[in-house]
C-alpha cells in the first residue's frame, strides 16, 4: 500500500521540496500550512507519518505534536521534526510531546528519504 | 511562473519574508522591547536562512546566518534594538534582497554591513538589568569546539562480535517507533543474532498493550567500531533509552554510547566568530519563547501570511477570469430580460437560478482579486523612515486599516500616488523640529495613513499635523503661473484644489526629495483614472488631510439605469444620493437659474437632455438624480429612472477619449449599449455653474 506522509510547514518552498522528494519516491503527500491545519488534516486522513516544522504561526510544531498525540489516531504514527533549530532544548520539548525523530535543515533529499525509510520502512 | 521550480518559489517566499522582516524592524524601532516582534523578526530570518541553504542560495544563507547570529543577541536581551541597529538591519535586508534577486552576480557590501552590525551590537550591549554596558566589551573568542565523547576504540584485528543490549522508552510504540525497523537497520551493520528479552514484561492482568516492555540483545559481527553506526540507528531515541554496547570477549566494561557526533552533525552552520556564546550559558529561555510565539495584533505581516502562502496564480489569469465573468454576467442579464418577457415558467426558473449563480461567481471572482492594502502600507513605513533620517525631522508614522481590501490592480496603481502624497506631507507639510517647538507642538511630527470602507468605496487618507497649506503662497503661485486671474475670488476649497492643477509647482519647494518631476496633477490624474476622487482639507497651523476615495473594483460597478430621450445611461450607484421629481414650473420659480431646493440646501441641476444636445420632447414628469462627489452635489435631470443594473465596464475607444461626460460604456441585457456617466466631471461642471450664477455668496 502506498504510504501517505503529511508535511506541515509554513514555508511553501520547503513543503514543495518535501512533497516533490517524497512523491518522486512513490509516496503520497498531504500538505498543511501550520500546526492547526496539520492537526485537522492528520485527524481526518489516513497518514503513515508526519513531517512538521517547529516555528509556525497559529499552532507551532510542539503545540501540534502535543495536540495530535492527544488524538487516538496518532498512535504509532511517527512524527518527524523538520527544523533549523539545533537547540537541544527544543528537541527535548518536542520529544517529550511525542515526536519520533527530527531532520536538521538544511538537508538533502536523500537524507529526508533515509529518515522516512527509517521510521516507516517505506 | 514555472510552478515546478522550487528556487523560484523560494524567491517569492523570500520576498514576502523580507517584507515581513522590514515591517518587523520598523515596528521594533517604535517598540524596541517587544519580544513578539523580536521573535517574529528572528523567525523570518531563520526561514530565509533555512530555505536559502536548501535551494542553493549559499551566499544568502551565509549572510543571513551572520545577520541572525548578531540579531540573536537582541533576542537574548544582550543587545538593544536601537535606532542604529535597525538602520543597519534594514541595509542588511536590502542586501539580502539583492543576493536573492541576483544569485550569481558578485555583490559587494555584505562584509561592511556585517562589520557595522557587529560594532553596533557590541555597543548596544546591555546587562541583565537592561542597562547599557560600555566598559566591558565581550572578548572575541574562537568558536568553542563541541566536546565529543571519544568512544574507546578496540584493537582492529578483523571481525569482532559486539553485544548490544537495549530497552526502548516505554512510550516508543505510541510515539511511532517501530522496533522491527530498528532491528532491520542494525542488521545492515553486519550479521546479527537477535534475542528478545522478556524479563520486564508484566503479567497479563496489568499489561498495557501499547507500552514497550521488551528488551533486545543483538550480537553484531563487524570489523569496524559500530559505535557511530549504532548511534545513527538510535539517533532519535538515545537520550531516553537504555543501551549498552561492548565487544564480546574483548574489553570488559560495557560502553554507554554517549552523545557522540551529536553537536557536530546538528550544527551544519559554523558558529560565527564575532558573537561568542557567553562562557556560562545562562539563557535557554529565549529559545523556548521563540518556539511558542503568541500572535499579537502587532504582527500584522503574520496575519496576512495564510493568504500569501496558499496558491499563486499569475495576475493576468485573474484578469482573464474577470473578463469572462463579465461576459457571463452580460449574457445572464440578456437571458433574464428575455425570461421576464416570457410566460415560460421553466425558463424563468432557470434564468433566476443562473442570475443567483452568476452573481455569486462575480462576487467570488472579485473577492479573489482583493488584497489587503496593508501590503503597500508597509512599503511606506520604510519611505517615512528614510525621509525622516534624510530630512532630520523626527516623524511618527501611524497606519490604520491595513486589512481593508481593494482590487489588486488598484492597489498597484495606488502605490505611486500615495508615495507622492506621503512625501509631500513629510517634506512640505511637517515643519522642522525647531519650528514645531516654536509653534508649541511636539517636536515629533505625525503622519497618519488610514484606509476605511465607506459604502462601495474605500477612503484612504494621508493626514499630517504640520503647518497646513499656505493659501497666500498658493494664490501667489497660481497667479504667477497664470492659472487664475489676479483678482479671482476663490473659496478656500478651490484654493486647495489649485495644487492639483497641471503646471502648479512652487519653485521654492523643490528639494532633493520632492523634485522628481511628479506633481500633484499626476496624482490627481492617476486617481481620476481609477475612477476615484481626491480631496484636501487643511487647517492652518494644524495640518492637512488628503483623502482619496476609490471604488472597490475597476471591473464592475453597480449602476442606476436611466433614460434620456431614446438613449439609456448608467450612473454609478455609489455616487447617487437620492432621486426626486423635478417640480413642475421650477424654471419660473427659480427665476431662470437651475437650482433645486433639497431640504433647504440649494443644489444646481443639469438637464442631461441639454448637456447631450438631444432633440425631441421631454417626458412630462422629469426626474432628478442627485449625485455627489467629494467636491459637491449636482442634480441630473432625466426622463425616466429604469432601475439598478450591474454594469461591466468597457473602456471607450481612444477615438472617444476626449469625451468628458462619460467614463465608459456597458452592454445591457438586451444587447444595447449604455454609456456610463462620469459623475465627477458632471458635478464639477454643475459646481462651476453655481459659481457663475451665485458668485461668492454661496
Amino acid at each position: 500500500m502506498t504510504k501517505t506522509i503529511l508535511t506541515i510547514d509554513d514555508s511553501a518552498s520547503i513543503r514543495q521540496m518535501v512533497s516533490m522528494t517524497l512523491t518522486a519516491a512513490g509516496l503520497d503527500v498531504i500538505e498543511a500550512v501550520n500546526g492547526q491545519d496539520g492537526y485537522d488534516k492528520a485527524t481526518t486522513n489516513t497518514v503513515h507519518a508526519v513531517i512538521t516544522d517547529l516555528n509556525m504561526p497559529v499552532l507551532n510544531g510542539i503545540e501540534f505534536i502535543r495536540k495530535y498525540r492527544q488524538h487516538p489516531s496518532s498512535k504509532g504514527i511517527p512524527i518527524i521534526l523538520l527544523t533549523t533549530e539545533s537547540d537541544e532544548e527544543l528537541k527535548r520539548q518536542a520529544k517529550e510531546a511525542g515526536a519520533t525523530g527530527w531532520i536538521v535543515k538544511p538537508f538533502k533529499q536523500d537524507q529526508l528519504l533515509a529518515v522516512i525509510k527509517k521510521v516507516t520502512g517505506a | 511562473m514555472n510552478i515546478s521550480d522550487p528556487s523560484e518559489t523560494f524567491r517569492q517566499e523570500a520576498r514576502e519574508l523580507l517584507d515581513q522582516l522590514e515591517a518587523g524592524l520598523l515596528d521594533l524601532e517604535q517598540d524596541p522591547s517587544n519580544n513578539d516582534l523580536i521573535n517574529s523578526t528572528f523567525r523570518a530570518l531563520h526561514t530565509i536562512k533555512g530555505s536559502g541553504a536548501m535551494f542553493g542560495f549559499t551566499a544568502v544563507a551565509e549572510f543571513v546566518h551572520e545577520f541572525e547570529t548578531a540579531f540573536d543577541r537582541v533576542r537574548k536581551g544582550q543587545s538593544a534594538a536601537n535606532k542604529a541597529l535597525i538602520g543597519v538591519a534594514l541595509d542588511a535586508k536590502d542586501h539580502i534582497h539583492l543576493l536573492i534577486e541576483n544569485p550569481d552576480a558578485p555583490i559587494d557590501g555584505g562584509a561592511s554591513i556585517l562589520s557595522e552590525l557587529r560594532v553596533i551590537v557590541e555597543e548596544g550591549a546591555i546587562d541583565e538589568d537592561g542597562e547599557p554596558v560600555h566598559a566591558a566589551p565581550v572578548a572575541v573568542a574562537a568558536p568553542v569546539a563541541p566536546v565529543v565523547a571519544e568512544a574507546p576504540k578496540p584493537a582492529e584485528n578483523g571481525a569482532k562480535v559486539w553485544r548490544l543490549t537495549f530497552y526502548l522508552p516505554s512510550d516508543a510504540l505510541i510515539y511511532g517507533t517501530n522496533p522491527e525497523l530498528l532491528l532491520g537497520e542494525l542488521a545492515g551493520i553486519g550479521p546479527t543474532s537477535v534475542l528478545a528479552l522478556s524479563d520486564r514484561v508484566p503479567t497479563l492482568d496489568v499489561i498495557d498493550p501499547e507500552t514497550s516492555y521488551l528488551g533486545w540483545q543483538v550480537d553484531i559481527t563487524t570489523s569496524e567500531d559500530p559505535t557511530a553506526a549504532i548511534d545513527d540507528v538510535f539517533l532519535f531515541l538515545r537520550d531516553n533509552m537504555e543501551l549498552t554496547l561492548a565487544p564480546l570477549g574483548g574489553a570488559d566494561t560495557p560502553v554507554a554510547v554517549a552523545e557522540a557526533v551529536q553537536a557536530a552533525s546538528d550544527d551544519a552552520m559554523p558558529e560565527a566568530p564575532f558573537v561568542p556564546e557567553p562562557v556560562a550559558k545562562v539563557e535557554e529561555a529565549p529559545a523556548a519563547k521563540a518556539a511558542a510565539p503568541k500572535r499579537k495584533p502587532a504582527e500584522k505581516a503574520e496575519a496576512e501570511k495564510p493568504a500569501a502562502t496558499s496558491l499563486r496564480v499569475p495576475a493576468e489569469r485573474l484578469d482573464e477570469l474577470m473578463d469572462r465573468v463579465g461576459e457571463l454576467v452580460i449574457a445572464q442579464a440578456r437571458l433574464s430580460q428575455i425570461a421576464t418577457q416570457s410566460s415560460d415558467g421553466a425558463l424563468k426558473t432557470i434564468a433566476e437560478e443562473l442570475e443567483r449563480l452568476s452573481s455569486g461567481l462575480r462576487d467570488t471572482t472579485m473577492g479573489i482579486r482583493m488584497v489587503p492594502i496593508g501590503s503597500i502600507f508597509s512599503r511606506f513605513r520604510r519611505l517615512v523612515h528614510d525621509l525622516s533620517n534624510d530630512l532630520g525631522k523626527p516623524i511618527e508614522f501611524i497606519t490604520t486599516g491595513e486589512e481593508t481590501e481593494l482590487d489588486k490592480t488598484m492597489i498597484e496603481r495606488l502605490a505611486d500616488p500615495l508615495v507622492h502624497l506621503i512625501r509631500n506631507s513629510v517634506d512640505h507639510g511637517l515643519e522642522s523640529a525647531e519650528k514645531r517647538i516654536a509653534a508649541g507642538k511636539s517636536p515629533t511630527g505625525t503622519v497618519r495613513l488610514s484606509a476605511v470602507y465607506s459604502g462601495a468605496e474605500v477612503a484612504i487618507s494621508v493626514i499630517d499635523d504640520g503647518a497646513g497649506l499656505n493659501h497666500d503662497r498658493i494664490r501667489a503661485k497660481a497667479e504667477e503661473n497664470g492659472l487664475i486671474a489676479p483678482d479671482a475670488k476663490l473659496t478656500d476649497q478651490e484654493l486647495n484644489h489649485l495644487i492639483f492643477a497641471p503646471g502648479f509647482s512652487t519653485a521654492n519647494e523643490v528639494t532633493a526629495l520632492s523634485g522628481r518631476g511628479v506633481g500633484m496633477d499626476v496624482v490627481k490624474r492617476t486617481i481620476d483614472g481609477l475612477r476615484g476622487t481626491i480631496d484636501v482639507s487643511t487647517t492652518p497651523g494644524k495640518g492637512s488631510v488628503f483623502t482619496l476615495r476609490l471604488p472597490l473594483t475597476l471591473a464592475i460597478i453597480d449602476g442606476m439605469l436611466v433614460r434620456v430621450g431614446n438613449g439609456r445611461y448608467t450612473i454609478p450607484l455609489a455616487a447617487v444620493e437620492e432621486c426626486v421629481e423635478l417640480p413642475e414650473g421650477i424654471e419660473a420659480n427659480s427665476k431662470g437659474r437651475n437650482f433645486l431646493d433639497i431640504r433647504g440646501a440649494l443644489v444646481p441641476y443639469l438637464r442631461l437632455r441639454e448637456v447631450f444636445g438631444l432633440k425631441g420632447e421631454a417626458d412630462a414628469h422629469q426626474k432628478v438624480v442627485i449625485v455627489s462627489s467629494g467636491e459637491g452635489r449636482v442634480g441630473l435631470v432625466v426622463d425616466q429612472i429604469i432601475g439598478n443594473n450591474q454594469a461591466v465596464i468597457k473602456q471607450l475607444s481612444k477615438l472617444h477619449s476626449g469625451i468628458k461626460s462619460f467614463s465608459g460604456a456597458t452592454i445591457l441585457g438586451d444587447g444595447e449599449v449604455a454609456l456610463i456617466l462620469d459623475t465627477a466631471h458632471l458635478v464639477a461642471s454643475g459646481q462651476s455653474y453655481v459659481d457663475r450664477n451665485l458668485g461668492r455668496a454661496a
